[in-house]
């Protein structure tokens, strides 16, 4: 942070060619002050035409309707649909049940981890695996296990446990999907987590772990009076990151169950793509892209707040 | 009693993580009829007809091209884009630096679902509707911010001094960039680009909503898996999973610093 212009200009004077060059060259002066704007420029450019000109067009398809004009019909169908309902409840039936395991799943992993015996970056490699995965692969993962001829009734027959194979899959199954979703859930994005916790820990000093131990804590002490509490940012953009993902999951769903627990994302793919209304599926899109927009900014006001603590 | 306790939780974390993906391998090279025999737990013979019937028969290959072109599009936009700005974030002082990174940020954490819609709207008027270069545009537009976020810790690693020095040495500021910045930073910025691969190589939605014919691997999947048999589903699992894991696998040792950084 300390090499910034303003030192490096200090640092010039006592090379008096170059601070001659300078101050008679007030051309070059101006120029420069412009520079860091002009390399900025292309990407802001970039992000303003490809997404902040289509979100503009994503109010504009979700208030209007073709022929009629400027209407709330689409909102209005939208919001009193039983589809959207349900939709909406899954979103967030999902995520109230999934994140908060996965964080403690991952503070866990992280701890054990971070204890770095022999091998722990191996794990470390394993547990990540998910991550480069695109949610469709992990629900064809999950697919493996479960489908009636997968593993797990493929197991249970050859132990004579069970007879016929159980069905995780199908519209009269819906906890069962259910039960399902959140497993394969938790499989692909607990790893998400557990990196930023991981990376969090690792920036611990761990004098403050070692002095804990010198006066006597238990594991327990340990872990709730000192790293809780100096893992909080590491926590909180965790939960607000894995909280803004939760409202956009999408292709681990559709792969599995379809339209049998429809999510948001979901919807608004299914009325884009079968139905061809545009207008309703920009609707489910901004309501998308609200819940998202409220949380990343808290999310960001966050880390600003624990940056600007360090 | 500790050793154990950490083989255990070892073995644990190892099932619970590597069996999905063992199995979605072992099935996509299982002989249908010994997947569909519920009495074979593991298959007689192995078969990569599934896998082959996939890539070329049913042409999924040009689907796995077609991500790639993308990827690498995207990758080279972002780049190209995105490079500069990190620059400035980390190098220069200037008024609404906070501002940017702040819009950068946000855009990081948006939907390209929310956007996908109306950018085919937009591509259907400019006739690019079903293109590659249409989805490598909006994916551009996810890779973007996080590359300008990674480049610019990459850069903040890399010490001003060493740039001074070779302007006293008569290279102009963006000469120095070049031949000295650059080349130091090519490791991070290779990882940067390792990532955005991924990135764009997942993604499903915006791909499957912008092309029809035209389709990207994850959005070739997503319309095809529901009228195939469960092994053609693992095989596509694994064609998708491959290069991912080879990816990871190349930036596994700065893993946790890289994503950790591209998370924040």
């Amino acid at each position: 942070m300390s090499l910034y212009n303003k030192s490096r200009e200090d640092a010039h004077p006592s090379r008096d060619g170059h601070l001659l060059k300078r101050n008679t060259n007030h051309k070059a002066k101006t120029l420069k002050n412009y520079t860091p704007y002009l390399l900025c420029l292309p990407a802001i450019l970039y992000l303003a035409i490809f997404i902040g000109y289509p979100l503009i067009q994503a109010f504009v398809l979700a208030f209007t309707k073709p022929s009629v004009g400027f209407t709330l019909d689409n909102l209005k169908s939208v919001l009193t649909s039983q589809g959207f309902k349900e939709a909406l409840g899954n979103t967030l039936l999902i995520s109230v049940i999934v994140i908060p395991l996965q964080i403690v799943l991952a503070l866990f992993l992280s701890l054990f981890v971070n204890t770095r015996f022999k091998g722990h970056m191996f794990l470390i490699y394993v547990i990540t695996i998910p991550l480069a995965l695109s949610e469709i692969t992990a629900g064809l993962m999950s697919y493996s296990i479960f489908s009636s001829m997968g593993f797990l009734n493929k197991l249970l027959i050859n132990l004579n446990l069970i007879d016929k194979p159980i069905y995780f899959f199908g519209y009269t199954y819906k906890l069962r999907e259910f039960i399902v979703i959140i497993l394969s859930e938790l499989w692909r994005a607990t790893p998400l987590v557990f990196v930023i916790l991981l990376a969090g820990l690792q920036s611990i000093d761990k004098e403050y772990i070692e002095a804990a131990e010198v006066d006597g804590a238990t594991w327990w002490e340990k872990l709730t009076k000192i790293i809780i509490p100096l893992l909080q940012p590491s926590l909180l953009s965790a939960l607000l990151l894995r909280t803004t993902f939760a409202f956009q999951v999408f292709g681990n769903i559709w792969i599995l169950v379809g339209r049998d627990i429809p999510v948001l994302a979901g919807e608004a793919y299914y009325w884009q793509t079968e139905i061809r209304n545009a207008n309703i599926a920009s609707a489910y899109a901004i309501i998308i892209a609200i819940l998202t927009i409220i949380f990343a900014f808290l999310y960001i006001k966050t880390l600003e707040s624990s940056y600007l603590e360090s | 009693m500790k050793k154990f306790f950490i083989v255990l939780v070892s073995i644990l974390i190892l099932i619970w993580f590597l069996v999905p993906i063992l199995l979605t391998f072992l099935y996509s090279i299982t002989p249908e009829e010994d997947y569909y025999n519920p009495n074979k737990i593991l298959p007689s013979k192995f078969t990569f007809k599934q896998i082959k019937d996939l890539l070329i028969l049913l042409g999924a290959w040009k689907a796995v091209i077609r991500s790639i072109q993308v990827a690498l599009i995207a990758i080279l936009f972002s780049f190209l884009l995105g490079i500069p700005a990190s620059y400035a974030l980390v190098r220069y002082k200037f008024k609404g630096k906070d501002s940017i990174r702040l819009l950068i940020l946000l855009t990081r954490t948006f939907p390209l679902m929310v956007v996908a819609v109306p950018l085919l709207m937009v591509y259907m008027k400019l006739n690019l509707n079903d293109t590659i270069i249409s989805v490598a545009l909006a994916h551009t537009s996810m890779v973007l911010p996080f590359m300008v976020l990674l480049g610019a810790s990459v850069f903040a690693t890399i010490p001003e001094e060493f740039e001074e020095a070779a302007m006293v040495d008569g290279l102009s500021r963006a000469q120095a960039v070049i031949r000295i910045t650059i080349p130091l930073s090519i490791q991070g910025l290779t990882a940067a680009s390792i990532i955005a691969f991924v990135m764009s190589w997942n993604e499903v939605f915006a791909s499957a909503i912008l092309t029809l014919t035209n389709r990207t691997l994850p959005a070739y999947v997503i319309n095809t898996a529901y009228a195939s048999t469960d092994v053609y589903k693992f095989a596509a699992g694994v064609i998708m999973a491959i290069p991912a894991m080879i990816f990871m696998f190349l930036v596994r040792k700065n893993l946790v610093t890289v994503w950790g950084l591209s998370l924040k």
